[in-house]
């Protein structure tokens, strides 16, 4: 048994090890990341079939960057995942008959025949200096141009759809204008007033300061009002 | 890198859609008809350029061979663009009145062509998996584009799942035959296939997979479950959208796979689309005898006339083919007539549903319930319609390929289906109208309806017309 088969069958374990767990556990922070597991192990396994770009790829962007955002997703909103799971031993009687029924008619049709690995050729090796994301560069940009700008507009179209299902505009949401907001005079903002300070309570305090106050109209309470009729009223003059 | 100039449509189609995405954030409220416009111009420029580009004679290839332009890809995307010209006249003012998005509404629209374009010019798998794709994701947004109606999110919600299933199904059969034959390509599988003898089990494998997520995407029994529900659910606008062209970019994504492709498998597709087409036939006639919603008869309707497209198909002979591709350029162009009608027919964003409402259509406007007649009348196959002779063109490649049994039960149940479209025919000629007011629609929908009705009877007398281009795709 050489090296590269005990790596093989030590990832390959490990990695539906993780892949059980995935769906077993109940935390579902637990289950992401055994899902990060699954995906450095398969990167290995890639790996081991000279796939490199793709290996890297897998780390970088499935655990870099998608998983981490499930995990903050998950962790954020707390979400409880158990009323989800609660038929899963109920159908389990039957859903494991009809994985086995499927699994059945496929073993009889297929019969192991063709997938049968002597029936294949071992493809040789890569030479060591064969660069992987190159071959993948040249294939993309010149043999498979076409599909690659198609499913960059698929990207494109998926953008569209999800910002056209999901943004709308809230009659009450308060928008800043930035450009009115740096124009505004201290005039639009700020009134002094004086105060007399012999109708106050505590003139020890209260003595004879100029208190600045909001430029609202009177009765007028709400301080959040009053800002933002000056913002809007900004650089009207 | 050669013969870029051969996608010149779709890359024109493309730049206008970015064009209109973009351009349409910047016109005030009062000017939103302009991406209305500028779509109805893209399209035309996009037909224009496809028919300068399509060749004579033959089929030249682009982008090292994964772009193919043919007769029947010419023929296709013509008449593609043709019915999308019709799906945005009758279905602009329903987008207005029922606050629709427009610039999205568009777009999306008009990405969903671009995928359907894309499909029927494919020469690899790859690419039509991505057209379709493209079509899909379109779709998907389009139905659920009115946010606020619950029963269009759950109709999106359906059609989105399903959908996503039948493009693994479809994906993973395109895995097995990529496995068994080491190509992409269609011609390249083709010799592959015909050079291994009966073919091997991997790719027969992979076949039934390929025929799942084709009679998907039909919408052909038993994988249309998704259909009325998203008929019905969807805004009425985009059920005309779903039920006109993209069956025609079916009708190529079946004839690519099956004839392109894998036609030595043609005795193992052969069987298993038997059984869709009757099975299509059966459930889309009887049960649409049932349906007391419009747009659900419509729909278990269409699945009635996918299953004689695939009865075309199935026959696996050139004149099969050519038939099945009559039938569904012909239906396409018939359902974008009939939810036309009941387009114009909305009012003030108050939705055509029941059947009963087509009550006394004739009273209110003689002209709508005349074209809705002869629509119906044409999806019933009687002549001198165009239906009839889609219909008898079909069955004679059935009953030549000595499947005479199956052309009996596909006549048999289109007698049965004749009566739900003569309910709807009794209802807008004999009955009393519930509201008495006639129905306003604008000016060019009203020449555009009156156009599609004179068509429909006018390809039925002549029929030739489209015929002989259709057999011309297929070396006839």
């Amino acid at each position: 048994m050489d090296l590269k088969l005990i790596i093989f069958w030590v990832f390959s374990l490990v990695l539906i090890g993780a892949a059980i767990g995935v769906i077993t556990t109940r935390n579902p922070v637990q289950a992401a990341l055994f899902l990060v597991l699954a995906f450095v192990n398969s990167s290995i396994i890639w790996m081991l079939m000279e796939a490199e770009f793709l290996a890297i790829t897998l780390v970088l962007v499935y655990v870099g960057a998608v998983m981490v955002l499930f995990l903050f997703v998950v962790m954020m909103l707390d979400v409880n995942l158990v009323p989800l799971r609660e038929g899963f031993t109920r159908y389990l009687p039957v859903g494991g008959l009809v994985a086995a029924a499927i699994v059945l008619q496929m073993i009889l049709l297929i019969r192991v025949k063709w997938v049968d690995a002597s029936q294949y050729a071992q493809p040789l090796p890569k030479p060591a200096d064969y660069s992987n994301t190159e071959a993948l560069g040249m294939a993309m940009y010149t043999d498979y141009l076409f599909q690659f700008e198609v499913a960059a507009v698929i990207l494109l179209v998926a953008i569209i759809a999800a910002i056209a299902l999901t943004m709308r505009r809230r009659p009450l949401t308060k928008y800043q204008r930035p450009a009115e907001q740096v124009l505004v005079q201290k005039a639009d903002r700020l009134r002094v007033v004086q105060v007399n300070s012999e109708d106050n309570q505590n003139p020890a305090v209260m003595s004879n300061y100029a208190a600045a106050v909001p430029a609202v109209a009177p009765g007028d309470t709400s301080v959040d009002d009053a800002i933002d009729d000056a913002t809007e009223q900004g650089a009207k003059p | 890198m050669d013969n870029l100039g051969l996608a010149a449509p779709e890359m024109f189609l493309l730049c206008a859609i970015c064009l209109i995405l973009v351009g349409d954030l910047f016109v005030t409220e009062a000017r939103k008809p302009l991406a209305y416009g500028l779509s109805q111009i893209a399209l035309l420029v996009t037909l224009i350029l496809t028919w300068w580009i399509s060749p004579e004679t033959g089929a030249v290839t682009a982008f090292g061979g994964s772009f193919i332009m043919d007769q029947m890809a010419a023929v296709c995307k013509s008449w593609i663009l043709v019915v999308s010209m019709g799906v945005f006249l009758y279905s602009r003012d329903f987008v207005n009145s029922h606050k629709i998005t427009n610039g999205e509404y568009y777009t999306l629209a008009l990405s969903g062509v671009l995928g359907m374009m894309i499909m029927v010019s494919s020469s690899t798998m790859l690419t039509l998996y991505l057209g379709l794709e493209l079509l899909s994701l379109s779709l998907y947004a389009m139905v659920a584009l009115k946010r606020t109606d619950e029963r269009s999110a759950e109709a999106a919600m359906k059609y989105f799942v399903l959908g996503a299933l039948a493009s693994g199904a479809l994906l993973y059969g395109i895995s097995m035959i990529y496995g068994a034959t080491g190509s992409l390509h269609f011609d390249e599988i083709a010799i592959a296939l015909s050079a291994s003898g009966e073919g091997s089990t991997a790719a027969m494998f992979g076949l039934a997979f390929l025929v799942v997520g084709i009679a998907f995407k039909f919408g052909a029994a038993p994988f249309h479950m998704w259909v009325p529900d998203v008929y019905e659910g969807a805004p009425t606008s985009v059920a005309l959208y779903i039920s006109a062209a993209p069956k025609i970019a079916a009708f190529a994504l079946a004839i690519r796979f099956l004839v392109d492709g894998l036609e030595t498998a043609h005795n193992s597709w052969q069987g298993m689309l038997i059984v869709l087409s009757v099975l299509s036939i059966v459930i889309g006639n009887v049960v649409a005898l049932a349906q007391v919603s419009i747009k659900r008869m419509l729909a278990y309707s269409t699945i009635s006339h996918v299953g004689f497209i695939l009865l075309g198909l199935l026959s696996g002979s050139e004149q099969g083919y050519s038939a099945a591709m009559f039938y569904a350029i012909t239906y396409s162009f018939t359902s974008l007539g009939a939810f036309g009608v009941i387009l114009a027919m909305d009012r003030m964003g108050v939705s055509v549903n029941l059947l009963t409402d087509l009550r006394g259509l004739f009273r209110r406007s003689p002209t709508y319930a005349c074209v809705m007649g002869i629509l119906l009348v044409s999806m019933t196959g009687v002549p001198p319609t165009v239906g009839f002779y889609a219909k008898l063109a079909v069955l004679s490649a059935a009953v030549k390929a000595d499947l005479t049994w199956l052309a009996l039960i596909a006549v048999i149940f289109s007698v049965v289906g004749a009566f739900y479209y003569l309910r709807v025919i009794k209802y807008m000629f004999f009955d009393e109208p519930v509201e008495p007011q006639p129905v306003l629609a604008a000016m060019d929908v009203h020449v555009g309806l009156a156009i599609n009705g004179a068509a429909i009877l006018f390809f039925g007398l002549f029929p030739g017309l489209i015929m002989a281009a259709c057999a011309a795709a297929f070396g006839l």
